[in-house]
């Protein structure tokens, strides 16, 4: 059945990947489905929650609202993209320090958004980082870890550069 | 005497149990699992909400030779739901209570194409009449559950309430409403069920009571012990939505497995999960409180009732943590307590942290401050003047023997919110500005583990081991689903056992491996199963000094190999340990008297509100909450869950409502069921009191409920002081502070000036 469908190329976690797949498929279950990479969750699948946050091109996407046919050509990062080496990402570290993980449902997309803020601004205030996970809802929480883990993975240089950035740099 | 003067593991911020899988992504929730050859399957559920089914018929625009279709009459055991009452069917059969009961399910391969032939089966009903109020309900015409509609009562009393109120100084009347709520976990229900003759029924799933739904396969599936098996899955979330109903869900995917002959997987979408499955209990509580001319109680007389919805569910239980948190950490003299949980054809309601509590501490905190304005007293000062103290006894006669500390809880909580100085500084610029600020507070208590004589009955039973392989690992049946078992667990075995936390792991959560400790609700999981952890390790550790030569100090590496000593002279390394109950626990459950629960968790929480007149929103600004929890045995876990906690109450109070249409969920979507951002959660100061309780594990209480109890009421009392108006009905969205606000307006009317 699939080889009725369009090849779509793009890279996810800086490897290029090709799907066959109905291009109005989200890209959301063709992470899932089509390329195993369950750690992007789904929460709602209507963009409120967050849960499927991904970083496409530089941008925070919902990915339950992406066609899979607008990702083609397109640099993709998920959650599973974020350790480098084995080694936890500077956010990772803090969310597991800060308890800023709790059921972990809404963890992935959580640190999809945290990094894209970090990215885009290395050292938010508190005020920056309510308004950069503004579209991450977290059940458990009650956010005050998650902003804590966001403010001591600010205090690390190297939590600014995404690892797919930091792949290239080496 | 349990608690050491210092711990290694218990009281240390060691890191999460799974969170490491968590954070990388590679935790897997049921929605993550395949199985080979696995079909899906969806639910066809009812359109109205009461009626006799008169057909079901299906579209032949659809292929159903493909698909796999089941109905009641496929259930080879009992059909209904095991809980408490066996109302619930599992399928229904021949007649619906509530719109979305699950009356046909249908499976294929496919995903999407089991989703699109759910609209190809049409039902026909003869409808009958339904009802939806609690006041409906009480007319009792028509009966739509039992011979009178009316799922449980308690009547709880003490001294003679009739007695006082002509000798009172002041009565003080009001009701109080709350609304329903949404867990809103935001994983979504699922589970996954595989069925064989030989083997019988394996479900996977996302759930809170691995032995609730074991019963419930068994009595639908009638099969034997050895033939159902329980695996929970990472689960992401549940706040008591996941205590009762996966068992419906398991037998749903398990119906669908066994005639199809495939593996199944049933994973609700948001809509379904929000329309389908259970909330919180709406409430109504009516209290009239007498007072002596210098403020302190005389007799108080409260009338709750509960709205159950369709069937029984949780109700009863629910109905009875209610009573017994109805009237506040407060001595009084007289008290008579007459709750009811009604049915109606509503989607039935269920378990959600607090579980009762909330509804009625909304009511009670409410109250007080209601009658402080009546009697023109301070209502700090009212509080203080009734709190209890040690030797006192509560509404159901027990002695509290633990040290009473709410004047020390309320003395910290007005420092540390600086409330006098504040309230002064807001009363004097009111006035003169369009956003008003107020601060309100809450005192209560939370009752740890089940009521009454239930961990009696529930007499679980826990262990540790330690496998061929060198693992030492915890047997409990008690899930993770955020609030941090794992962790906690594993911390209390490794401080009892002496050995590293890192050495120590959790037993797969999976009925084949583990015995029934209990279900993982009603702020259990620390205090009861903890101390049974903490006992088994001990017993542990005395084996291996009796039969293995274990020395009075030792590292991990003596103790394992103390360990293998011990498995070659005796065999398996094994400790289990069943509960018993603290001497001296006495509870009478048809008069509804005495030890109601073992140990109290108490606080004292304040709310800064600050209320724009002109926009009608109401902003919780800052949030102070001091309890005393017993020992926190993981200072980062335990903050998070009243932080959480508290955000979820904030939600209950101000942001969360659910909007009804022919008794089930009509804003069945994030979108339109709106719960507190990153951007609405304040800054919430939480602080601890710890007073060790010497029979929970390193002298810890339950935790887990009790910041969803103060926050509604401490909201709405800092409206209260902001405005001058008391609004006593939960969730208070800008348009019920409009009506309020603005007098001669109606809700109605704002919403007809809005569409203009």
């Amino acid at each position: 059945m699939s080889v009725l469908w369009p090849a779509i190329r793009f890279a996810v976690n800086g490897e290029i990947r090709e799907v066959y797949a109905p291009p109005m498929k989200r890209l959301l279950d063709v992470l899932r489905e089509d390329l195993h990479l369950t750690g992007t969750k789904e929460g709602c699948g209507e963009g409120e929650c967050g849960s499927c946050s991904v970083r496409m091109n530089g941008e925070l996407v919902n990915s339950c609202l992406i066609p899979v046919l607008q990702a083609e050509g397109a640099k993709i990062q998920t959650v599973e993209g974020l350790a480098m080496n084995g080694k936890l990402h500077p956010m990772q570290e803090a969310f597991l320090q800060c308890g800023g993980a709790q059921c972990g449902i809404c963890t992935p997309g959580m640190l999809m958004a945290a990094a894209q803020l970090l990215a885009t601004n290395p050292h938010p205030n508190l005020a920056e980082i309510r308004e950069g996970l503004a579209g991450n809802l977290c059940r458990c929480t009650g956010f005050m870890r998650i902003f804590e883990s966001v403010v001591i993975a600010a205090a690390d240089d190297s939590a600014a550069i995404a690892p797919e950035e930091a792949r290239h740099a080496r | 005497m349990s608690t050491p003067a210092t711990t290694r593991v218990v009281g240390a911020p060691v890191p999460r149990k799974e969170g490491v899988d968590k954070l990388l992504g590679r935790a897997c929730y049921v929605d993550d699992i395949e199985r080979e050859g696995m079909w899906y399957g969806a639910t066809v559920r009812s359109t109205i909400p009461r009626g006799i089914i008169r057909s079901i018929a299906f579209d032949r625009s659809v292929d159903w030779s493909e698909f796999t279709v089941v109905t009641a009459a496929d259930v080879p055991g009992e059909n209904h739901i095991h809980l408490i009452t066996a109302d619930q069917p599992c399928l229904a059969d021949g007649k619906v209570n509530h719109r979305e009961e699950p009356i046909v399910l249908i499976a294929h391969p496919d995903r999407n194409k089991v989703r699109e032939a759910v609209g190809a089966v049409q039902i026909e009903y003869d409808p009958l009449p339904a009802i939806f109020a609690i006041e409906e309900s009480e007319r009792q015409d028509p009966i739509v559950w039992g011979a009178d509609n009316l799922i449980k009562s308690f009547l709880l009393e003490k001294g003679d309430v009739d007695s006082v109120w002509a000798q009172a100084a002041h009565i003080v009347e009001r009701e109080y409403r709350t609304g329903a709520q949404e867990h809103l976990y935001i994983e979504n229900n699922g589970m996954i069920a595989e069925y064989s003759a030989q083997t019988g029924v394996t479900v996977w799933g996302s759930l809170q009571c691995p032995y609730y739904v074991f019963k419930s396969l068994r009595s639908v599936f009638d099969l034997p012990e050895g033939k159902v098996r329980v695996i929970q899955t990472e689960t992401g979330g549940a706040f008591g939505g996941k205590e009762d109903y996966p068992s419906n869900l398991a037998c749903h995917a398990g119906l669908l497995s066994m005639k199809s002959g495939h593996p199944v997987k049933m994973v609700y979408d948001r809509m379904e999960d929000l329309v389908a499955t259970t909330k919180r209990h709406p409430s109504r509580v009516r209290h009239r409180t007498a007072l002596d001319g210098n403020g302190k109680l005389l007799a108080i007389d409260i009338d709750l009732a509960t709205n159950g919805g369709a069937y029984a569910t949780l109700s009863s239980t629910v109905l009875s943590r209610a009573t017994l948190h109805s009237t506040g950490p407060y001595l009084c003299p007289n008290v008579r307590v007459h709750s009811r949980a009604w049915a109606t054809n509503m989607v039935p309601f269920g378990a959600f942290r607090g579980f009762g509590a909330p509804q009625t501490i909304f009511a009670m905190e409410r109250h007080i401050d209601e009658i402080a304005a009546a009697i023109g007293m301070d209502p700090i000062e009212l509080r203080r003047r009734n709190f209890l103290h040690d030797g006192d006894t509560t509404a159901t006669e027990q002695v509290m023997r633990e040290p009473m500390i709410m004047d020390r809880l309320l003395d910290r909580a007005l420092e540390e919110s600086d409330y006098y100085a504040k309230r002064k500084r807001f009363a004097e610029e009111n006035h003169a500005r369009a956003v008003k600020r107020g601060l309100g507070v809450a005192t209560f208590y939370h009752g740890s583990g089940f009521t009454g004589s239930g961990e009696v009955v529930l007499n679980s039973l826990a262990g540790v081991d330690v496998t061929p392989e060198g693992n030492v690992r915890v047997l409990v049946s008690n899930t993770e689903f955020g609030q941090g078992t794992n962790t906690i667990l594993t911390q209390v075995a490794a401080e009892a056992l002496g050995i590293d936390y890192a050495r120590v792991t959790m037993a797969p959560p999976d009925t084949d491996e583990v015995p029934n400790s209990g279900p993982t609700v009603a702020s259990r999981t620390s205090m009861v199963v903890g101390r049974l952890v903490e006992r088994a390790s001990l017993q542990l550790i005395a084996l291996l000094r009796e039969h293995a030569g274990l020395g009075a100090n030792y590292t991990t590496e003596e103790f394992l190999a103390a360990c293998e000593r011990y498995r070659a002279a005796k065999g398996a390394v094994l400790s289990t340990c069943r509960y018993e109950a603290p001497p001296g626990i006495y509870w009478d459950d048809k008069k509804y008297r005495g030890e109601a629960y073992p140990a109290y968790a108490w606080a004292v929480y304040v709310a800064q509100v600050a209320v724009d007149t002109v926009t009608y929103s109401a902003e919780v600004e800052e949030f102070w909450a001091v309890q005393e929890v017993g020992r926190v045995l993981h200072p980062v876990l335990a903050a998070g869950q009243i932080e959480g906690g508290i955000a979820q109450g904030i939600g209950y109070a101000v942001y969360e409502k659910v909007v009804w249409q022919d008794g089930s969920m009509a804003n069945n979507q994030m979108t339109n069921y709106i719960m507190p951002t990153a951007e609405d959660i304040p800054p919430i100061h939480v602080y601890f009191e710890q007073i060790p309780f010497r029979h929970g594990a390193y002298g810890a209480k339950g935790i887990g409920e009790l910041p969803h109890d103060g926050p509604a009421p401490a909201i709405l009392n800092a409206i209260r002081d902001a405005t001058g108006l008391a609004f006593n009905s939960i969730p208070l969205l800008p348009e019920d502070l409009f009506a309020g606000l603005a007098p001669g307006q109606s809700a109605q009317s704002l919403q007809e000036s809005v569409t203009l």
